[in-house]
């Protein structure tokens, strides 16, 4: 289907995102949107293959080629319901997922994908503009209680799910708004958070109940969860920074990335924020040279840092793929990725180790001082790193933010509480059907699978919601989209 | 040791036996009684020897047989010699009898015997040992030879006529036949009984023709003697020696094959139960069986003829009701004739397929042909009075002075001499005499309701096609988003079935995780070798849809309400019709609706009860007055289930058979479930007369009205529906060679896979199954869980239909083997070369099929002692086994053909040419020292470059009787993807699209395959001939006939094969797995003792080592890989194959797309390397050091015990791991060549002669006799000009030869410019096949008297494939004459039906009758008719050709070629039209083909210098 010889006749386009110069001067949204026709161009490009490695690339098995041939024929309607039927949520990947379908599609081997998160995002923006986003409450009800613990996008995948199953639903938030990452860690430029908000909505009118201030393990005591619910569904996240344990690290003006981003957020949505930590005027740098550290980028720069340097420990990847063939097609290769944030103005720089930081008399940092890495390959076949003689450096800054990844859920209180048994890496662990070792107990997103993407939580959420309701029901008619 | 008997053994069964052969006959016109008559008859059958076979052991024949009349003078004075006295002639009858040669049984059969001769009041006279030389026979036929008596019979009291006596005859040997059985002989098939007649005797055993006279010494005597004399020479696919299955039968003897025989013998038995004749009465019962049990198919014919023989119809009459013509769409039949056969068809369907019927009942003397004339037969007719009949002319020596005139059956038209009237009867006074005995029209306009004519039911009676609830019942009946989308909307908005690419890799039903519908569990037979697919389209004239329905009588008697029956157009009906059909309620015709559903809330007893409730019910309806019954599952709903349409179909059908009320009505299905081509063929191949696809109807409407596909309204959409389904359903019947839906209904075309026996025996009686598999409970089970996501899922959750996946791989869908894991893997495996990562690919590949997908995934190899790895034949050595798969220059592009080419000759294997040729730059090797020559050279029914040069240069020559993924059907390249390159080397016109025919229409049956295989040899003696074959239930048996037939390899294809392009309901449905065919090969050919001389290949998704190794020791030593080398060199399984759009420069010619194919030979080297790696860890660990070792070891595999699967767990392997046993010991792989016999051919003598020409040029000329014997004369003397002086061959004329006599088949079959040939004579069939250049001239031998131009002069399908080169013929070509020309020029002077069919290029000019259907799909070349009397036009198929006006340039060029062929062959009628030439000029039809002449004009080839200079 879709056009037989679109992908020969028409070429890859995006809408242009908005001027530097513009968006650097507000937090909305700088990715534009493509008219109706030139997306359902963008749609004829898709071959329909025999076998589609984008809805392989894609964790939640999105039916890709299904919707790019509805938009191709203009059937807006069916593309919604074909896209819902495996995402919740098509209006947060479409936003920040990095898009692995688009590296797996098969006219990425020699030519370029086709445009499938654009695609992704119109359709779901059209359905809402449409009103064809409406509640859809269960008919029936089941009468069974289920608790989920977490509201970013595996909690309420999760929830979702599991309302429509017909089950009664209750959303326990920890923050003062429901959304989690979505909410306080990503930046209102790459999602505003009324996208979040009307979805919200639409589950309440669905009958999912919403707690927020709802601190699991704290505020609420797990065994209330555990006597009210027949189930609970444990959506934290991975929340524990990883720290950099060096001298100086206790100077002011030091900062996890997620110390910094969420009062952004909040400022943006209208609260006062005491004593907000901002860039403006300083000096910045951002360790960690991942999707965390270039939102804390775009972010800082709108707040008018005066330089913002961003260092990564590992090497600079490779531009492209190239004939190296080292994550060949269709796998996610490893290649240097630029974020909307870098074309706002940065010094990247890569093989960076910082040693310490040094600070004024009053305690706050004034300079980090780092060295420059050569990385070899080792005798056991990896990357061993070595510092490079005489490259020691010294860098002015009054503000460093530390994005370097996160080791897992927390676990005092909730998890502790709850007793539930941990991997290696500090992740709940489950059995093929989410269930934790403590029974009725499920777990899923980051909180299962560690540090990840909105997408891999998405689906998380959805499959725990199967595996809890075959659990409580014997069977489950959830759509199930098997990972591969 | 005992020799193995026709027993059904491991994945053996006798029942797919088949056999062909030469068959004749001589008769004195005027009754008189010589015994020249038999030394003639014995001449004709000798000369036949070499369309039989022999077995494993080289004096022992096929089987031989002669059909005389009662020689009374011979046996009176034998009789008297045993004191027996003879009562007149005409009142005593006289049976030969086979009686097994032990004592006991021996008594025993004799005893039985007199017993029934008593029991019937006849006179046993004695008997007489029939005096035999057993010395004259085979010693493999001489271990089973049965003791030979005649038993002598006296009329009794109450005999009145010879006809009486004949029948008490036929009742006695039925009798006998049915005691024999029950008898408990320690050998049954030992006894039989060849005749039993008043007015017949047949003389047959086991033998070669030229041992007959020394075996049976009686038909030495000058006293034995015959007005007439039926032969056959006996082709059969097996060496298991069987007596009895020599012809003649009791009243025929039969070339060919009855495709539908299965529902031909369920329809009679059906039958049974209504049969009364006054001329039997009480004796009635004692025939039964009607059909012989264990018989052959042409056993079944006679047994079904000669019933209808003796209960009062004329031989002719019953033989026009089993072999009716294609009456249908016949334009020019007679009124009273075409009345006939439409009454007749409301009383038995036709028993069809390719048949040459000899038959006679001692007066008279016939033969007909099929309705398509697929078999041959000539004949002459002498001044003196004598009619020589056979399979091939030249037989019998006749001085031309003495020839009358001589002939060729046509298609369905009989031939028959009346030895009691003395004279020929032509077939129209014949048959017109038949049908105008009884007024069968007005019986038809009195009885027959043709559906249309029925009134309109009141609108409210109509369903209408609704929107409510259709979610619901698609979900319940388990449609897909695919089925929707890939199948049902191309049919609804083209009237076209969907195609697809890349074969299939799904698993099969029974091992697939997801709910399949019960049609999944079947696979569609297809014909290979043994009978000829048909094609539906160009052939269409004798193809029908039209059947009736409704209760049949007794079939004896010919009344007038013998055809108060329902007449449909089609059989799959609108809702409208549906309605018609439930409201008739009158006098013989009265419909019943009976629900098939069963209780949702029990499974398993309520689909048993319901099944049997639903029997009971039908029987009632039928002893009510109901003459059609509907089966319907209108009435589901959440409590009630639907039963599976089909289990349901065919449990009351073959109830009903049981019950013997199965002809007294109609079957109609009103299924929401039938949706699929597939489906449909399988409801009527087990009893359904029409089908009412509702859900399928509603589905499409509402499509329509939601936008989803766009058609002008509602009912266009359906009527294209249906219209898809017609040729849907016409496209799997002509697989099989079958050409009605009348005679497919009830056939069982079919196999099942993973279905149990007592679920077969049940409801599908007699259907194969071979592996066992899910019964009753499972099914239910399956329908349950589609009912209850359909009704009990709430609908927020349910809001749209499963994805399918069987087509395009989804997550949520089927299993692929070729998945997204699977594909990446490899690539990045073969791209790095890196063992290792192969291995990850190999696991990955190894445990899914293991768990999911295939039947090898069930088998594990057993323990045994491992073997260092270095003491197993290296890599470099298993390579040189393998092979790339057969995919054309044209498919794909330059670009990957070559790659793969040079890869295979880097490793010392073998790439495949595919059907497309191969340009002849590519025989050079590069600088560099490769090769992008393919060693096996494809050689596919369109014969697309098949030169005499292109055969010289192959190691193997590869015919490619089916694909896996479309067995039976032809192939089309259209014109988009035809360039100038292609159309080079395939010998086309640029842009002008290809066809190629579903058979090789030089291979109708096995010994045509034998000849074809003769002719390849021919061409080039130093290649390897190869068949590929296409694995389906009886594949192991027609191997054992393809290896009788000398091939030097066979290839059996797994089902599921890549492909550019093919419906999707023959990629999903046709064919088996490979393990099963390969198996069934492999254990056949060893029980058979014919392993040794044939190599054995297969192929069809094979990946891994693993694979390869279970190949191997299921007996294959070659193996062939195409998908996965198309992956290894980039292809990410787009399946776009047939758009031309592959993204990846594969399976593209487009110039823009061939630049992106990065496909590289050294990563087709790794990917074979790696796979023959695997295989050496596989080999170390079992033990075997070389492949040779390995081959055939089937006792090293043992079924995995660890099946968890629900639905696998009913799997029992135990046929395919079953250790075949031969009659000796025997080989379990090749170990020496085959007998080719190219030392007896007469081009030995010609390359002699013609020395002086190879090697310098020289040009010679010799005459020399030739006979019909010589077969394939100068094919060999052209590949040695080939071999020497290249595609151009030699100068015109540097060789002339000049024969006389009459040519045996394949005459200049790939003659090579430079012979040119005149035969004074007459030729075979396949005469110039394949002919490359050179010039052929035939013409009458001087003194002939007859009449040239009104004579059969050569015979069919001539010049097959031919790309250069002229012919003249003085005389008239034989059916489809010039079939695929692509480069000929003829001159002839009549030719018969199909003329120039698919012709691409060329020039035929036909200077007299054309038969019908000519130009069928003629794309290219011109053709001129001289068409006196404007007869030509309703004979032309107008399709692709439009009658053009003769130009100047025409006129120029024809008064040229008519002019030579004047002078090469002093045609009488050359010289009429010379010497008239304006006046000629007028009568001139130019067939031109519409889309050549476009491609022509745009070229400005059209210029009458280019046009002259193409001649």
């Amino acid at each position: 289907m879709g056009k037989i010889s679109g992908f020969l006749e028409i070429s890859r386009e995006l809408p242009p995102r908005r001027p530097v110069a513009e968006r650097l001067k507000d937090w909305q949204e700088l990715e534009g949107k493509l008219s109706d026709e030139k997306l359902q161009s963008q749609g004829a490009r898709c071959m329909d293959c025999g076998i589609p490695f984008c809805h392989k690339g894609c964790p939640l098995g999105n039916i890709i080629p299904d919707w790019n041939d509805l938009i191709y024929r203009g059937r807006w309607k069916e593309a919604i319901d074909r896209l819902h039927s495996t995402n919740n949520f098509p209006e947060f990947t479409g936003r920040v997922c990095p898009a692995p379908c688009e590296e797996a599609c098969v006219l990425n081997i020699n030519n370029d994908a086709v445009t499938i998160k654009q695609i992704e995002k119109q359709i779901i923006d059209h359905a809402f503009k449409e009103g064809w986003i409406v509640p859809v409450p269960p008919s029936t009800r089941t009468g069974k209680k289920i608790a989920v613990v977490g509201s970013g996008p595996a909690g309420l995948a999760a929830a979702a799910q599991l309302n429509r199953a017909g089950h009664t639903v209750e959303v326990f938030e920890r923050a003062d708004r429901i959304g989690g990452l979505l909410r306080y860690g990503i930046p209102d430029f790459k999602l505003e958070k009324s996208t979040v908000e009307r979805r919200v909505e639409q589950m309440r009118q669905e009958g999912v109940v919403f707690h927020v201030n709802a601190n699991v393990g704290a505020g609420v005591p797990v065994a209330d969860l555990r006597a009210q619910f027949d189930a609970i569904v444990l959506c934290g996240g991975a929340t524990q920074a990883r720290d950099l344990p060096i001298p100086g690290r206790e100077l002011n003006g030091i900062h996890f990335a997620m110390d910094f981003l969420p009062q952004q957020n909040k400022k943006v949505a209208g609260d006062t924020v005491e004593n907000q930590l901002v860039a403006t005027g300083k000096n910045v740098i951002i360790l960690g040279g991942g999707d965390t550290g270039s939102d804390c980028l775009g972010t800082s720069n709108r707040q008018g840092a005066k330089s913002i340097h961003q260092f990564e420990l590992l090497p600079k990847p490779a531009e492209s793929r190239g004939a190296a063939g080292i994550a060949p097609w269709p796998n996610w290769p490893m290649i240097l990725r630029s974020s909307s944030s870098h074309e706002e103005g940065v010094v990247r720089d890569w093989s960076l180790n910082t040693k310490r930081f040094t600070g004024d008399a009053d305690g706050n940092v004034r300079q980090l001082h780092g060295v420059r890495l050569d990385w070899k390959k080792g005798d056991d076949g990896r990357m061993q790193m070595e510092e490079t003689p005489g490259s020691e450096f010294t860098l002015d800054c009054e503000l460093v933010l530390l994005a370097m990844g996160f080791l897992g859920p927390e676990r005092k209180g909730m998890i502790d509480e709850l007793g539930v048994d941990l991997d290696q890496r500090g992740n709940v662990v489950v059995g093929d059907d989410y269930q934790s070792s403590v029974p009725g107990v499920f777990a899923c997103g980051d909180m299962r699978r560690g540090q990840s993407l909105v997408v891999w939580a998405i689906w998380e959420g959805r499959e725990a919601a199967r595996a809890v309701d075959a659990h409580l029901m014997g069977q489950t008619f959830l759509k199930a989209s098997p990972d591969c | 040791m005992q020799p193995p008997r026709l027993h059904k053994h491991g994945l053996y069964d006798p029942t797919h036996e088949h056999d062909a052969c030469g068959v004749g006959f001589v008769a004195n016109i005027k009754g008189k009684a010589t015994h020249t008559i038999i030394e003639q008859g014995l001449e004709v059958l000798e000369n036949l020897t070499h369309r039989g076979a022999c077995g494993c052991d080289a004096d022992t024949g096929d089987g031989a047989g002669i059909l005389v009349q009662i020689p009374d003078a011979f046996l009176r004075a034998a009789c008297s010699d045993l004191s027996i006295t003879l009562p007149p002639r005409g009142e005593y009858g006289i049976g030969t009898v086979f009686i097994p040669n032990n004592d006991t049984d021996r008594d025993r059969c004799v005893q039985l015997f007199e017993q029934v001769i008593r029991e019937e009041g006849q006179v046993l006279l004695g008997w007489r040992q029939v005096p035999i030389d057993t010395g004259a026979c085979g010693e493999l036929a001489r271990s089973v030879m049965p003791d030979i008596r005649q038993v002598l019979i006296g009329a009794g009291a109450g005999i009145t006529d010879d006809a009486a006596l004949e029948r008490k005859l036929f009742v006695i040997r039925k009798r006998v036949e049915a005691r024999a059985r029950e008898a408990g002989l320690s050998d049954p098939d030992g006894f039989y009984v060849p005749s039993l007649s008043c007015r017949t005797i047949v003389y047959k055993g086991l033998l070669l023709p030229t041992q007959m006279q020394a075996f049976f010494s009686d038909l030495t005597d000058p006293t034995f003697t015959s007005a007439l004399a039926l032969v056959h020479q006996r082709f059969s696919t097996n060496t298991l020696p069987s007596w009895d299955r020599a012809h003649p039968y009791r009243l025929l003897a039969h070339n060919g094959e009855i495709n539908t025989l299965r529902g031909n013998i369920n329809w009679m038995h059906a039958r049974q139960s209504m049969f009364a004749s006054p001329l039997f009465g009480e004796d009635m019962s004692k025939l039964f069986p009607i059909i012989a049990p264990g018989g052959s198919d042409s056993s079944g014919f006679d047994n079904a003829l000669e019933l209808l023989v003796h209960t009062g119809r004329s031989l002719p009459h019953a033989v026009m009701m089993m072999i009716p013509e294609a009456w249908q769409k016949h334009e020019g039949m007679s009124p009273e004739k075409r009345a006939f056969y439409e009454y007749h068809a409301c009383m038995m369907e036709p028993w069809d397929g390719p048949a040459s019927i000899a038959f006679s009942d001692g007066t008279v003397i016939g033969a007909v042909l099929d309705r398509n004339g697929l078999r041959p037969s000539r004949y002459v007719v002498t001044k003196d009075g004598l009619v020589v009949m056979a399979s091939e002319v030249g037989v019998l020596q006749i001085p031309p002075e003495n020839v009358a005139s001589k002939g060729r059956l046509q298609p369905g038209r009989m031939f028959l001499v009346d030895t009691a009237q003395g004279r020929i009867i032509d077939d129209t006074e014949l048959k017109d005499g038949i049908a105008s005995h009884t007024p069968y029209q007005q019986h038809l306009d009195a009885n027959l309701v043709r559906l249309d004519d029925v009134p309109a039911p009141p609108a409210e009676a109509i369903a209408p096609y609704t929107s409510d609830g259709l979610l619901t019942r698609q979900q319940a009946f388990g449609y897909s988003i695919e089925d929707l989308r890939i199948l049902m909307g191309p049919m609804a908005v083209n009237g076209q079935e969907a195609i697809g690419s890349m074969g299939t890799d799904t698993p099969l039903a029974v091992l697939s995780d997801k709910p399949q519908l019960l049609y999944g569990y079947f696979k569609q037979l297809f014909a290979q070798v043994t009978n000829p697919p048909i094609d539906p389209i160009r052939e269409e004239l004798v193809m029908s849809v039209k059947a009736t329905i409704g209760a049949e009588q007794n079939l004896f008697e010919e009344t007038a309400a013998h055809c108060r029956q329902l007449e449909l157009e089609h059989p799959v009906i609108d809702n409208a019709e549906m309605a018609k059909i439930k409201a008739l309620d009158d006098p013989g015709l009265r419909t019943v609706t009976l629900p098939m559903l069963f209780p949702a809330h029990d499974e398993r007893v309520g689909l048993e009860e319901a099944l049997a409730t639903l029997c009971n019910d039908a029987q009632t309806a039928i002893e009510n007055g109901a003459t059609i019954l509907v089966l319907s599952d209108r009435g589901m709903n959440a409590k009630q289930v639907a039963i599976p349409s089909l289990l349901a179909t065919a449990a009351v059908h073959h109830h009903l058979i049981r019950a013997g009320t199965r002809t007294r009505c109609g079957l109609v299905v009103e299924s929401g479930e039938a949706r699929e081509v597939m489906h449909f063929c399988l409801l009527i191949g087990y009893g359904a007369g029409a089908i009412n696809p509702y859900v399928a109807f509603e589905t499409v409407t509402h499509m329509l009205a939601e936008g989803t596909i766009t058609c002008d309204s509602p009912a266009e959409a359906i009527a294209h529906y249906v219209k898809a389904t017609d040729k849907g359903i016409l496209k799997v019947m002509t697989k099989m060679g079958i050409s009605t839906v009348q005679s497919y209904r009830g056939a069982q075309i079919f196999e099942a896979i993973g279905l149990n026996r007592a679920l077969i025996d049940a409801h599908f009686t007699g259907t194969p199954s071979r592996i066992q598999g899910i019964g009753l409970d499972a099914l239910a089970r399956e329908a349950c869980v589609r009912h209850r996501d359909a009704f009990e899922v709430a609908p927020e959750l349910d809001g749209e239909l499963q994805v399918g996946g069987q087509y395009q791989w989804r997550r949520r869908g089927e299993f692929h083997m070729y998945n997204p894991n699977s594909i990446a893997k490899l690539q990045h495996a073969v791209r790095a070369g890196n063992y290792r990562m192969y291995k990850e690919y190999a696991d990955l590949v190894n445990d899914e099929s293991r768990h999911r997908a295939t039947l090898r995934g069930l088998l594990r190899f057993r323990r045994s002692t491992a073997i260092p790895i270095d003491e197993v034949e290296p890599a470099s050595a298993i390579v040189t086994r393998f092979k790339t798969g057969a995919m054309s220059f044209g498919s794909i592009s330059r670009e990957a053909h070559e790659n793969l080419a040079i890869a295979m000759n880097r490793l010392g294997g073998k790439s495949n040419t595919g059907e497309g040729g191969e340009d002849p730059d590519r025989f050079v090797p590069l600088p560099n020292g490769d090769s992008r020559r393919s060693a096996i050279k494809q050689v596919a029914s369109g014969r697309f470059g098949v030169t005499s040069h292109y055969l010289v240069n192959s190691d193997e020559i590869q015919i490619k009787m089916a694909q896996g993924a479309k067995p039976g059907e032809g192939g089309q390249l259209p014109g988009h993807k035809v360039d100038a390159y292609i159309a080079k080397i395939r010998y086309s016109t640029p842009g002008v699209g290809l066809i190629s025919p579903p058979p090789h229409h030089d291979i109708y049956s096995i010994e045509d395959l034998a000849q074809l295989i003769h002719d390849l040899k021919n061409s080039n003696n130093q290649a390897r001939v190869s068949v590929k074959l296409v694995a389906e239930v009886g594949v192991g048996t027609v191997a054992a006939g393809v290896s009788k037939a000398k091939a030097d390899v066979v290839l059996i294809s797994g089902h599921d094969g890549g492909t550019g392009a093919s419906p999707l309901t023959s990629t999903k449905h046709a064919g088996a797995p490979w393990e099963l065919g390969l198996a069934e090969t492999q254990q056949v050919l060893v029980m058979n003792d014919l392993r040794s001389r044939i190599r054995v290949e297969t192929d069809g998704q094979l990946k891994t080592g693993r694979d390869v190794a279970i190949a191997a020791l299921l007996g294959a030593e070659e193996y062939g890989f195409a998908s996965a080398a198309l992956v290894a060199s980039g292809c990410i399984m787009m399946r776009v194959c047939h758009l031309n759009t592959c993204p990846v420069g594969i399976a593209t010619q487009d110039p823009v797309l061939r630049k992106k194919f990065s496909g590289k030979p050294e990563h087709v080297v790794h990917f074979m390397t790696f796979i023959a790696e695997e295989l050496r860890e596989i080999m170390a660990e079992l033990g075997f050091r070389t492949i040779d070792e390995m081959v055939g070891r089937v006792d090293m595999l043992e079924m995995s015990d660890a099946i968890d699967h629900w639905k696998a767990r009913g799997i029992d392997l135990s046929e395919i791991l079953t250790v075949p046993t031969g009659w000796r010991d025997t080989a379990l792989h090749c170990t020496g060549p085959q007998d080719h016999g190219l030392d007896k051919a007469l081009d030995n003598q010609l390359i002699e002669l013609c020395k002086p020409a190879l090697e310098h040029r020289t040009p010679v000329e010799h005459t020399l006799p030739i006979r019909n014997v010589n077969r394939t004369a100068c094919t060999m003397l052209s590949a040695e000009i080939s071999r020497r002086h290249g595609l151009q061959g030699l100068p015109p004329e540097t060789i002339k030869l000049h024969f006389s006599g009459s040519a045996g088949q394949s005459f200049g079959a790939f003659m090579a410019p430079g012979i040119s040939v005149t035969i004074a004579g007459d030729a075979n069939d396949y005469f110039g096949k394949g002919m490359s250049g050179g010039q052929i001239i035939v013409a009458p031998p001087p003194g002939a008297t007859f009449v040239p131009e009104d004579n059969i002069i050569v015979g069919n399908v001539s010049l097959y494939g031919a790309t250069g080169g002229e012919v003249f013929c003085r005389g008239q070509g034989g059916e489809r004459f010039a079939v695929r020309n692509s480069g000929a020029t003829a001159v002839v002077e009549g030719v018969g039906d199909h003329g120039c069919e698919y012709m691409t290029r060329g020039l035929i000019v036909v200077l007299g009758k054309t038969g019908r259907n000519f130009a069928a799909g003629m794309s290219g070349g011109v053709a001129y008719v001289f068409d006196e009397d404007r007869s030509f036009a309703p004979h032309c198929n107008m399709g692709m050709v439009s009658f053009d006006p003769l130009e100047d340039a025409d006129v120029a060029m024809l008064k040229d070629l008519i002019h030579r062929h004047y002078e090469y062959t002093g045609s009488t009628v050359a010289w009429q039209m010379l010497s008239g030439w304006k006046e000629a000029t007028q009568h001139f039809v130019k067939v031109m083909p519409v889309e050549y002449r476009k491609v022509l004009a745009s070229a400005h080839l059209d210029t009458d210098d280019a046009r002259v200079a193409a001649v």
